[in-house]
């Protein structure tokens, strides 16, 4: 059996008091002081846990929040003094798409490194906004194995970035031409640039330092270069580079050239000259892949169809980090906008001739499977990496404004071991569920619609036949 | 009440001689309903009462409260801490027994207990687990005075969004005693015993290593009592269970935990999990910590390993295989019934219909959003589709092929209240598979943890010594048996309205009922 892509974890705890779901409320006037209290009976002793804590406080703005909310000594207190609530803290993480939920499996994940399980059955909505409103399949007994996996060992999560020729050319028994470059990177997934309003020093070089550890690729705006490596990794920069795509700024100093030609991939943004430029680069770095970067706007659609139809051979399509249309009253979702575009290229005969990538509220691993399924070659994401540091998306990454995650304080073996621990868990959970799919290869379930179910459809089609028409969106 | 079991004499016409010797006498249960309150001191209350020191005990408010809110036991100086959870709340406002305004001292204070907001979700909301504990307690469903709104969650979609087109008045007049709820779940004619359960759901597979042993026992007692069914899910087939044999289903998992000829002799129904829903495509998990000694000898493993069944069946690659299976389970057990238990993939219509030709006599669906034990959040929340549309599709597609009449389609996943049962009945089923309520009834909160370390803190999803001893099984037994009833109760009261004699008049019935997000314009009967 091949060499199979495994990440190599180790916990990393968190250097902040976790802001749990659940406390407890201790209102202790008229306690009995029984001897034998309910909360020695705790099953997770969190009530001695919490003792220790506020003795040894060190961040008065942190309450303990580790119930477990099992309700038990709630409910077996003999003067019913405890009450248990929910963390006000956690209600206010994120926001309306980034929910409390995703930061705090995403913080879980960055720890253990673990696929989150837990009992009890499913708790959220039937179906709702973007990525929630599709399911996606299993196979049995009629189709038990699709792909004839035998098992997860099986299961390849790679997939190719760049052109793949429809055909082949040959001239006396040799090829014609060279086929076009390819990089092969071991899980549908790339590092997204931060936004300005994201951004803490060293955040780069963590990165850099987490993609290199999981062979994935990290996009990094040529103006934070080369600040964005720490000492070590300038010492070590051949070994880094092949995990940069640098994104060509126009407003930023250019990269040398024996810089540029030891990554495999750059990316320049879409428009004007772009496609000029992509020959350009491909003169200059034989091999390199050229990605153009559409940012999915009013018209980011049709643009990025427009420059497949005019020769990019890689696509990087970006919503906004809650994966709807930038600047548009009624933005479609970026699960839908890959449909679009994905539909255009086959109809147009390229899909094969362009890698699309697609960015933007890729915020659980299941959006990265789904994204697949819609149409994209892979994703790119950058919040989910910032969130395992701890970040809670409170939106005051501003000069003067303090930062309650402490981001400015962590170091690199925390930061790095975090981030890579969080891509392995979406390693091990996109395996469940192309596992549950029967699918075999991360390649094939490109626009594999088939594999995936549609609230609106199955509404439609199972529902619409009972009940008429449905009334809302 | 009358046996659905085959006769002694039959039994030795077609079980081995080994098997016979070793049946136990089988073990009656009553179902008379029993007041059975929470095993927990404070139980959640909607509202809270406060008692303030003005109190000068004239125990007013105890002789107006029929609610008995308020005790003053014998011989004792002061009341005892008012028993909140009976109170109805802000419905009593508008009686005159309401204790807060009739108290001369004003020393009475109501509130909303801000803790509700903690308990349930989307899908079981705080008001559907104080009803369904009310109804374990009771025996009946929740008086209205309570305004419990129980009988959908919040999860904006399915069971939530269906509701029932009641006519104004009942076509005819039916009492309690006419209607009906058993339903067969034999319809092949093959010869094969023609059992009949008397109320349209039995109980879930839950293993032992998932649930402690008395979980275990009080969901096949209350099947006892109600001539129904348990199912002992993939672990194994515990010694406690065989005064229970006739109302067990086995479970051939693809783990095959536990699984022996004898073992499959001893029951009338044997289920193939090809999968679940909690968890659809991935195979059982039990984790390292809840894999104790006794659960390991049962399951033949290793202690404080954790048990990953496989997925799929190796030895299952088409409806062929499946028929072999099968074929394997009817030699072995003469007198058996097969279940075959799948998820809901896209095409369950043609694994549904594949399972029929294989010889299956109940197609159980379980819908992705169901499921105790524990599941990656992954595949709770994103594979496989929930289970009303499965039922409606596989239901549309069997009655097409002409084989719905010939096989029993039963659903799971999901399924919390009476409404849910008689929608997913009215959808196509004939019947459903109940768990989780099952252990909201035990005292489960949801609050997710059966999974992790010694397992459930409330003594229901573990097998730790020490928390086992939380739950009595007599207590245990009686609360299943009390939410059957008042779910029953729940069940006649929407066949009344309907004036339908029987539940079995109700399978496929979607016209009578709407959808709140479509128009509803459909005319299909």
């Amino acid at each position: 059996m091949p060499e199979k892509y495994h990440i190599t974890t180790t916990p990393v705890p968190p250097r902040l008091p976790r802001i749990g779901k659940h406390g407890i409320v201790d209102w202790r006037e008229d306690c009995a002081r029984c001897h034998n209290c309910v909360k020695k009976a705790c099953v997770y002793d969190r009530h001695r846990q919490e003792a220790a804590y506020i003795r040894n406080l060190k961040y008065v703005d942190f309450l303990f929040f580790e119930c477990m909310g099992c309700f038990s000594c709630v409910q077996n207190c003999t003067k019913d003094l405890l009450c248990l609530t929910i963390n006000s803290e956690y209600e206010k993480l994120g926001n309306f798409y980034w929910k409390p939920e995703i930061i705090h499996t995403t913080w879980q994940q960055a720890e253990t490194a673990a696929v989150p399980v837990s009992g009890a059955g499913y708790r959220g909505k039937f179906a709702d906004h973007g990525f929630d409103a599709m399911w996606t399949d299993m196979s049995e007994i009629v189709r038990p194995t699709r792909d004839g996996i035998h098992g997860r060992e099986y299961i390849s999560t790679s997939v190719d970035i760049g052109r793949k020729p429809s055909y082949l050319t040959f001239d006396e028994n040799r090829m014609a031409a060279n086929p076009p470059a390819i990089v092969d990177i071991p899980m549908p997934l790339i590092i997204d640039m931060n936004p300005s309003e994201f951004t803490l020093p060293q955040l780069e070089s963590f990165i850099i330092e987490a993609v290199r550890l999981t062979d994935l690729v990290a996009v990094i705006d040529t103006g934070k270069w080369p600040d964005a490596l720490n000492e070590d990794q300038m010492r070590q920069v051949e070994k880094v580079l092949p995990h940069i795509a640098f994104h060509l700024n126009p407003d930023a100093p250019e990269i040398p050239k024996e810089i540029l030609r030891q990554t495999r991939i750059v990316e320049i943004p879409a428009g004007g000259d772009a496609l000029k430029r992509m020959q350009e680069l491909k003169a200059t770095c034989p091999g390199m892949i050229v990605s153009v970067r559409v940012d999915l706007d009013e018209g980011g659609v049709d643009r990025a169809i427009e420059s497949a139809n005019a020769g990019a051979e890689l696509l990087h399509v970006v919503a906004d980090f809650n994966g709807n249309e930038i600047g548009v009253k009624n933005p479609r979702f970026i699960k839908d906008m890959i449909r679009d575009i994905h539909l255009a290229l086959i109809k147009g005969g390229k899909r094969d001739e362009v890698t699309l990538i697609a960015g933007g509220g890729i915020a659980l691993p299941e959006h990265m499977a789904k994204a697949l399924l819609c149409g994209a070659d892979l994703v790119s994401t950058y919040l989910p990496l910032l969130i395992a540091l701890e970040c809670r998306l409170c939106d005051t990454c501003r000069p003067g404004l303090v930062c309650p995650a402490r981001l400015e304080t962590i170091d690199v073996a925390y930061g790095v071991g975090r981030m890579r621990n969080l891509i392995a868990a979406w390693h091990l959970q996109l395996i469940e569920l192309m596992g549950a799919m029967g699918m075999r290869e991360a390649r094939r379930l490109r626009g594999d619609v088939g594999r995936a179910m549609f609230f609106e459809e199955l509404e439609e089609e199972i529902f619409g036949t009972l009940f008429g028409s449905r009334k809302r969106a | 009440m009358e046996r659905f079991s085959v006769q002694e004499k039959e039994l030795k016409d077609i079980l081995p001689e080994n098997t016979l010797k070793t049946r136990v006498p089988q073990v009656e249960v009553s179902r008379a309903v029993k007041l059975a309150p929470s095993r927990y001191r404070n139980e959640i209350a909607k509202y809270i009462i406060y008692r303030n020191d003005d109190c000068i005990r004239c125990g007013k408010c105890a002789e107006l409260c029929p609610h008995h809110v308020h005790v003053l036991k014998p011989g004792y100086k002061y009341f005892a801490m008012p028993k909140s959870y009976l109170c109805t709340g802000r419905a009593c406002e508008k009686t005159d027994y309401f204790c807060i305004s009739q108290c001369p001292q004003k020393a009475l204070r109501m509130v909303e207990n801000p803790m509700i907001k903690a308990l349930g979700d989307y899908r079981w909301t705080s008001d559907m687990l104080l009803a369904t504990w009310k109804m374990a307690e009771t025996g009946a469903p929740p008086p209205e005075e309570y305004e419990y709104d129980y009988l959908v969650g919040q999860s904006g979609g399915g069971f939530d969004r269906l509701r029932f087109k009641f006519p104004e008045k009942p076509p005819i007049e039916l009492s309690d005693d006419e209607i009906d709820t058993s339903i067969p779940l034999n319809r092949r004619d093959d010869g094969r015993p023609q059992i009949q359960i008397d109320v349209p759901w039995y109980g879930g597979g839950m293993s032992f290593g998932s649930v402690s042993n008395a979980t275990q026992l009080s969901k096949v007692r209350a099947a006892v009592a109600w001539n129904t069914f348990s199912c002992s899910g993939e672990g194994g087939y515990m010694e406690r269970m065989r005064p229970y044999d006739d109302h067990m289903i086995t479970q051939v998992a693809t783990g095959l935990f536990g699984v022996r000829e004898e073992t499959i002799q001893r029951v009338p129904i044997i289920e193939f999990k090809y999968a679940q829903g909690a968890k659809p495509g991935l195979g059982g998990h039990l984790l390292g910590d809840k894999n104790t000694p006794a659960v390991a000898k049962i399951r033949e493993a290793v202690v404080g390993i954790s048990l990953f069944s496989p997925f799929p069946f190796h030895s299952v690659y088409s409806i062929e295989d499946h028929m072999k299976h099968l074929d394997w389970i009817k030699h072995i057990n003469r007198r058996a019934l097969l279940s075959t238990k799948v998820s809901t993939p896209t095409d369950v219509d043609m694994v549904a219909v594949g399972s029929y030709s294989a010889g299956t006599h109940i197609i159980h669906l379980d819908g992705g959003y169901g499921g105790t034990g524990a599941a990656p959040d992954i595949a709770k929340k994103n594979i496989a589709m929930p289970i009303e549309y499965a039922v409606a599709k596989v239901h549309k597609f069997l009655v097409d092929e002409g084989a719905r009449e010939k096989v029993t389609l039963i659903a799971s996943g999901g399924i919390r209240t009476a409404h849910d049962i008689a929608k997913a009945i009215a959808l196509g089923a004939d019947g459903v598979v109940v768990g989780t309520s099952e252990l909201i009834a035990l005292g489960c909160v949801r609050c997710s943890r059966c999974s992790a370390g010694r397992g459930c803190p409330r003594g229901i999803a573990t097998t730790d010594p020490g928390l086992v001893t939380q739950m009595d099984l007599a207590w245990g037994t009686q609360r299943i048996i009390n939410l059957y009833s008042a779910w029953r109760k729940d069940l006649i009261g929407i066949l009344k309205r309907f004036g339908m004699r029987s539940v079995r008049e109700l399978v496929g019935r979607s016209d009578l009922l709407m959808h709140l997000d479509f128009t509803n314009d459909v005319k299909t009967r």
